[in-house]
Parts: C-alpha cells; structure tokens; sequence
C-alpha cells in the first residue's frame, strides 16, 4: 500500500495539466475494538476546476465516508490511515484541524441528504448564512447580510429578502436544499461536495436542484464531487464516475463509456438493476378482468384532519388529505399510487386498513369498513396487510423473525403453536429464506433480507389485498429488483393483489397493471400502465415523468418542461373546501383530470 | 397568545382548588388534634370542646373548607392557632429568604450540572466523562442533611470560610445554596449531558462543522439553544422537589424561611401556617412551570403558544 503511494506520484491520464484535487491510494479505517477496518481502501481520482465527478454505489461502498474523509469530519473512531488528498498541493487529512477549518466552507464545501435537518432548526436563515460567510471573512455584519442576500438569489429562491428571516421549519424541502447550497456556495469554493443532495427530495424537485447545481457550476467553475447511488442521476450530471463496492473502486472513467462499455460485472449488474420508465412491455396483456367484487373499492373517499385551535380548543383548519378519491383494486392485480410528498398516497393506505378514519365509501372484500366493528376490523385485518418502507422499523428488535412472522396467526387465533411454526417456516422457504433463519433478530439480518421477513409476515393470513407503501424506496437497487421480482412471484402463485405506493415512476412502471396518479389528494389521472406511461394527458403526469432522470448519458440536455414552483398547502380554513377535479374517459377507460 | 394565558391561568386557578381541597382533607383525616396542642394537657374536656367551637372546628369538613377558601380568596389565609397572628403576615415576612435561597439554589444547580453536563458531553466515552457521571451519581444519591452538615463543618467550622448559620449577607447564602442545588446539579449534568449527546449527532452540527465555525461556536450557538429546550421543561417541575428541600435545608443551616415555618407548625399541628405555606408553595411551582412554558417558544421557534 505505501509503496503503491510513493510511485503514483507521476500524473494519471484522464485529467487536466494540474488537476484542482488529486486522491491518491486513500485508505479510511475505522478503530473497532483496538482493530483498524478499512472503510474505503486505495481510493484515487483525479478532479480538474468546473468538472463533475459522481462517486456511485450502494449502501456500504464507502463513497459517504470518503467524502467526510475530504472535509476532515470523520467520525471520532474512523481516521485516514494511508494515502493522500491534494487540493492544490495541501494534503488535506494531514491538515491540522485549526487550518481544515480555515478552509472548510472556504475552499471545500459540503451538501448534505437531509435538507430537513440539515439546518439548525433553532436560528433563522439569515443568521445561518451570514455566520457561514463571517466563519471565513471579517466582514462587517451589513456587508456579510448583503452577501447572503446575494447567495440565496444565486439559488433562485422567490423573496430572499424575506427567507432571511425565516426560520428552516417554514420553508419545504426543496427551499431548504437550496439554501444549504446557497449557504454551501456563499464563499464560491473551488470544491463542492453533494453527498446523495437529491436523494431525500421529490422527483420534480431534484430535477430543479440538479439543474441548478450544473448552472451554478458554469457560473463558478466549482468542481463538484457528487455522491449518489442513484445511476440516472448520474447519467444526468456527471462527467467522470467511479464506481465503488465495499469500499473499494471497481470501476472508473468517462460517463460514457461507463454506461456504454461498462468493464467489470458488477457495473453490469448494478445497470442492468437500474429500473427504467419504458421497460416494463411484458407484463401489460396481464390485466386481470374486472370482477364482480373487486379486492378494495373506494367511492369518493375522503380523509380531513382538524388542526390548529381557537380559544375554546375548537379546530380552525383542516387538512384535505384526500379529497373524493374513487377507485378499486381487482383480484391478483398491482394498482399503482402516485405522486409527490404530501399527495395524500400514504393516507389512502392508512385509511385502507382502517386506521384513520374516513368519510365516503371505502369496501375491503365487499365489506364497508365505516360499518365494522372492533371485531370486524380485527377480521379485515385478514384481508388487508402492509409492507412499510423502512424494515427495521417495521419489526420488533427484540422478537425473533420467526415470531414476527408467526405473530398475526397468534393475534388471530389460527392453529396451536406447532402449526403456527410451521406456517412461519413455510413462508420463509417462500421468500427465499431458510426456516433455521427463524430463531435470529432483525439485526443479523441486511436490509433486504429484512423486507422479505416482513413481506412473510404480510403473507402470513393469506391476506387479499397487501399495501406496499413505498417498500422498495429504501433498498439498493440491485436488492430493490429482487424483492420486486418476490412480489411479482407471490402474486402468480397466490393471487394476491398489491397496492403499490411509490414516488418512484420508473419502479411504478415496472411493476403495476394499472395506476393513479395523485395530486393534492385528489387523483389527477388514471389508467392502464400503458394509458398512463404512453400517453400522459394531464401536465402534472407529464411533469412527473419528464422528471425522472434518465440512466443514459448521451440523453443529457434534452428540453424539460419548466417546473410550476411549489406544490399548494392543502391546510385550508374551516368552510374552504377545495374544487373537486372532474375526471373525463379520454378512451379504454383512462380518466384524465380536466386541467384547472 | 392572550388567549393562551388566560386559559393556562384559569388552569393553574384549578389546580390550586384541587391542591387545597387534598391539602385540607389531608389534614382533616390527620390523628393529631390541634385543639389538644393549644389547650394543653391539663386542660378540662369543657375547654377544649370550647377552643374548638371558637375555631370552628366542630362544623362539617364542607363547612370548614368552604369557610377557608372564601376567605383565601380574600387574601385572608386564618390566623395561626399557637403565634395567634396572621397567617399572611407570617409567611411575608418569611418568603423573601426563601425566594432568595431557591434562587440562590436554582443558579447553583443550573451553574454546576449544565457546565458538567456539557464538558462530559464533549468528552464523552473518556475518562473525564465516567469520572463526573459517577460524580454527579453521588451527588444525586446524598441525603441533603448530610451534605449540609459536611458542607458546615469543612467550610465554616474547619476553614472559616463562611459563616455557621444565619441570614442577611452574600457569604450567608453559599452554603445553603449550594446544599440545596447539589442534588439538581446531579440530574441536571446527567440530563445535559443525554440531551447534548443526541444534538451533537444531528446533521445540522455537521452543517455547522462543514461551514468551518470553531468548535466553541458550534457548541455553544448550535448545539447549546437546541440541548437546553428539554431541560427548561425540567426547571419548572423542579421547583416542587425544591419546596421538599428548603424545609431541610432551612433547618440545618438556621435560615429564616418559609421552610423553618412549615416544619415548626407540622411539629405543633398548626393547620392554618401548614395549609398557607403549602398553598405558597403549589403557587409557586404552578407559576413556575407556566413560566417554563412561556420562556421556550423565544428558544424554540417551531413552537407557537395557541
């Protein structure tokens, strides 16, 4: 290893004269218990001024740790422990913490994740950038406030004026990634580092973020390091890619050719994984036939909650969660819900299940769930199960897996406990786990594993109908394929029908037979995958389609359409009832929101 | 926020009708007679059934009470059964030295365990960080008494550093103040310390750190505001278990307070001074934790007082 770095000195083909950073052999380990692990190991690029390199992989490649490792942040039991990172000439991780700092926000500026919590929730936006700004120049308090001003319209937020005085909580999600790359870009570093900066936002909103980093980076000529796991982002921005694994690299060059002409198999798999809108033509002479009593039926559906309080504790506005949703699920099919953050998609899952309450119509397997009682839900719940995004969540640490699953047959009475067993190991062969795996904790298992236990655990009673919100969103996408391919095999051998929520087009089209698309709680379209996906007739569809980043380098810079800025509150006085959409049968059954 | 204060007033008005009721029913129930304590032991059955018709003891518990709160409400708290003065003239003149000692006590604890808190934060998992834990664990665990006494007789009998007991200079109130604050300091370092753990690990000190502020600053203005919000809760509750130490602390150190009062009427079952100094007292704590709640949306702007 330190003889590979003494004779890399010689500089590598691929970058400029002078490369603005240079990693060469970098190795982070972490100290476990008085061992040294490596983290990433042997890690080298090279970055010239004004050029993008993505550092893609899944979880555990390493690629969020090289680039704390780059900032001088890494946690306090993980250290660089060979090799070097030269930003013009400085080797960074042997930079004593008082210069770092000089330099941190100065010189070499960081994105994060989560624009949510990535601003101090206690001090207003102002406050946060002016003091980024005077962290590097003395400058006087009007002079830095000026700059700030200036920072955030760079980022083209509406009123920057007036977003000086707010506070992160009053601000979306979307606003608040701009500020943290206005706050990033106040002292026009010569190195921005975007760690996944677009992973946590929808997908119309990373499509105005990635848009504006590369027009802020023509402005500036900043060299950004964007770290992503996501390949059509990639596709989209980069101009050099390393690919990592476990922490070390597999493969690294031009976008191109790694997308074109990918060398190593795991690049391969890692693309082939990848789901792509216009990929899922063979499942559409599937759709199952309408039946007389289809698995879930909603008829003008709506969920309101009550917020705020007057005097007298009485609610002085409503949230129109969902407002008049019509629908209905036949046997053995996949329905697909769509749409951004606070559609109301999750909200029809909770109400499916019964555990919010609703107004209209809402039928599981013929039966009216407003007229259930506690019973009778307890009996739907043999009907209708759920499958969460995050799996650790979702199951008990302190259960074994097995008794997970076996848990709903003992909430409902089914069999004695050596039947109940059995059950469970049956299901587990079924997901393609073994039944020895029974007697561990969620812990030993990976996150895959861990949506498979839960996906038995949803099978468990034989369930008609199961809710899939968001399952797939948080696993890697080589992971994320085989579980869809596990759904996709349960429902051929049991015909149980999925509803499938996700903000994610290109999964959704894969994956569903038919699909609604959502919009402040009210459906906006609807169809067949193929009515829908061939031909989107509402724009907020279009938007939404035309958003998804495309994992094919040489399809970058195609027109998009503009996007119409924020998404309305659907907080509204008492008494405002919003307008209900009027859907119109554009052919075959495909409902199409008349546009407002 | 009128609105806000008006209903949490009308709720804190209820919550001392509540606390009265129990009081007064409490000390009803109690074996002990007072009508027996101001008679004396030799006195004739006829005089003590003659004392206690005077003080309207022989009416119905409703009667009694009702007679009470009327002239609570008033501002007429009776008058004490054995020093035959007013009950409110008494615990005026009695309450300053107690407000001036929880004060006293409250800046000792928040002073000693916020700083402990903090520092073992920031070293946390080394030796400095197990070394005050265990501290402060002592700390929580001494009797007050103990520690009054073995605060006497290092620094005011051994050292001659502070006076003995009394009341009326600065170098009066340290010892006692410290008594009183050195099991809160305990919890408070132990709470400080959680709280800062869990801010320090949020992504928004990373921010801070990314920006290239200095440790100090992203300590103190980013991780400090957002550390010490489940603590202000805390102090409101805080001031009933203070109300609990005072009497202790009082009576070791000789301080003239409302403590030394309450604890001389329990002895002699002088239910008028019982029952004003633990009115005073549940005031106390009930304005106490409205001012908590008052003080946290000007820390935490996601909090609206509606």
């Amino acid at each position: 290893m330190t003889l590979a770095a003494q004779t890399m000195a010689a500089p590598v083909q691929g970058a400029a004269a002078t490369p603005l950073l240079s990693v060469r052999d970098l190795t982070v380990s972490v100290r476990d218990r008085g061992v040294l692990r490596p983290l990433v190991e042997g890690l080298s690029f090279d970055l010239a001024a004004g050029e993008t390199l993505a550092i893609a992989g899944e979880s555990g490649s390493g690629k969020s740790i090289t680039s704390l490792a780059l900032m001088g942040l890494l946690p306090n039991n993980v250290a660089v422990t060979a090799g070097q990172a030269l930003l013009d000439g400085t080797d960074l991780p042997r930079l004593p913490e008082a210069e770092m700092r000089g330099l941190r926000g100065a010189k070499v500026a960081m994105i994060f994740q989560e624009p949510m919590t990535s601003l101090n929730p206690v001090h207003r936006i102002g406050t946060q950038l002016i003091e980024a700004i005077r962290a590097h120049e003395p400058v006087p308090q009007r002079a830095a406030r000026a700059a700030a001003i200036e920072a955030l319209r760079r980022v083209r937020i509406s009123e920057p004026e007036r977003r000086m005085g707010q506070y992160p909580h009053e601000l979306s999600g979307g606003m608040r990634q701009r500020v943290m790359i206005a706050m990033a870009l106040a002292m026009r570093p010569a190195l921005l580092i975007a760690d996944e900066p677009t992973t946590a936002l929808d997908v119309t909103v990373q499509r105005e973020v990635l848009e504006l980093l590369r027009d802020l980076q023509a402005e500036t000529g900043t060299a950004i390091i964007l770290i992503t796991h996501d390949m059509g982002v990639v596709a989209e921005t980069a101009d050099r890619v390393v690919v990592m694994k476990a922490g070390q690299v597999v493969e690294s060059g031009p976008v191109a050719q790694i997308f074109d002409a990918p060398a190593q198999p795991y690049t391969r798999d890692l693309l082939a994984a990848v789901p792509r809108l216009g990929a899922g033509a063979e499942r559409g002479a599937l759709l199952p036939p309408e039946a007389p009593v289809p698995v879930a039926r909603l008829i003008d559906a709506q969920v309101r909650f009550d917020i705020g309080a007057n005097f007298f504790g009485r609610p002085t506005h409503r949230v129109h969660a969902v407002e008049g949703v019509s629908f209905d699920i036949r046997p053995g099919e996949t329905f697909g819900l769509v749409g951004e953050s606070g559609c109301g998609k999750s909200t029809i899952a909770k109400a499916l299940a019964g555990l919010v309450p609703h107004r209209g119509l809402i039928e599981v397997a013929g039966k009216k769930l407003s007229e259930l009682t506690a019973q009778g839900r307890k009996e739907i719940c043999r009907d209708v199960q759920m499958v969460f995004q995050d799996p650790m969540a979702a199951l008990d640490p302190r259960m074994t897996v097995g008794e997970a699953v076996a848990e709903p047959l003992l909430i409902h009475g089914v069999g004695n406990a050596e039947e109940r067993r059995d059950r469970a190991a049956d299901l587990f062969q079924r997901v393609g786990l073994t039944p020895e795996q029974m007697t561990r904790y969620p812990h030993e298992f990976s996150g895959g594993q861990r949506q498979r236990i839960c996906v038995a655990r949803a099978l468990a009673l034989k369930p008609k109908l199961i809710i899939c919100d968001e399952s797939v969103s948080a696993l890697d996408v080589s992971v994320q394929a085989r579980v869809l391919a596990l759904l996709e095999e349960l429902q051929q051998e049991m015909g149980v029908s999925y509803l499938f929520i996700s903000h994610d087009m290109a999964v959704v089209e894969n994956v569903v037979d038919r699909l609604a698309v959502m919009y402040l709680g009210q459906i906006v379209e609807m169809g067949t995958r193929d009515q829908v996906f061939g031909d989107p007739r509402h724009p907020y569809t279009q938007r939404l389609l035309d958003a998804v980043p495309i994992p094919d380098p040489a399809r970058r810079g195609r027109a998009h359409v503009r996007p119409a800025g924020e998404m309305p509150s659907p907080i509204r006085a008492l008494g405002d009832a919003p307008a209900r959409l009027a859907l119109r049968d554009v052919g075959g059954g495909h409902l199409v929101a008349a546009a407002a | 926020m009128l609105g806000y204060l008006t209903r949490r007033l009308i709720q804190s008005a209820l919550i001392l009708l509540g606390v009265s009721f129990i009081t007064f029913l409490l000390l009803y129930v109690l074996p002990a007679d007072p009508v027996r304590q101001i008679a004396g032991r030799s006195a004739t059955a006829q005089t003590v059934e003659n004392i206690r018709h005077q003080l309207g003891l022989d009416q119905p518990l409703m009667v009694q009470y009702w007679r009470y709160l009327t002239g609570l409400v008033q501002g007429d708290m009776g008058r004490s059964y054995l020093q035959k003065t007013e009950v409110s003239t008494l615990i005026a003149a009695r309450l300053p030295a107690s407000l001036l000692l929880m004060a006293g006590g409250i800046a000792c604890e928040l002073l000693i365990g916020l700083t402990l808190g903090i520092v073992a934060a920031v070293f946390r998992g080394r030796p400095l960080d197990q070394g005050l834990m265990v501290t402060s664990f002592v700390a929580v665990s001494a009797p007050q008494f103990v520690v009054g006494l073995l605060l006497l007789y290092v620094f005011a009998v051994q050292l001659g550093w502070f006076p003995i007991g009394g009341y009326g200079t600065f170098a009066h109130l340290v010892l006692p103040a410290v008594t009183l604050g050195i099991m809160g300091s305990g919890w408070y370092s132990r709470m400080m310390r959680s709280s800062m753990v869990e801010v320090l690990r949020q992504d928004y000190i990373r921010t801070a750190r990314a920006k290239g502020l200095t440790r100090g600053r992203v300590l103190l203005r980013h991780a400090l505001p957002n550390a010490i919000l489940p603590i202000i809760a805390m102090i409101g509750i805080d001031i009933g278990i203070f109300m609990g130490g005072i009497v202790v602390v009082e009576s070791v150190f000789g301080w003239p307070g409302i403590g030394q009062l309450a604890w001389q009427a329990i002895q002699r079952v002088d239910i008028p001074i019982i029952m004003g100094v633990t009115m005073v007292s549940a005031t106390a704590i009930v304005l106490g934790n409205l001012l908590a709640d008052l003080i946290t949306p000007f820390i935490d702007p996601r909090i609206k007082l509606r």
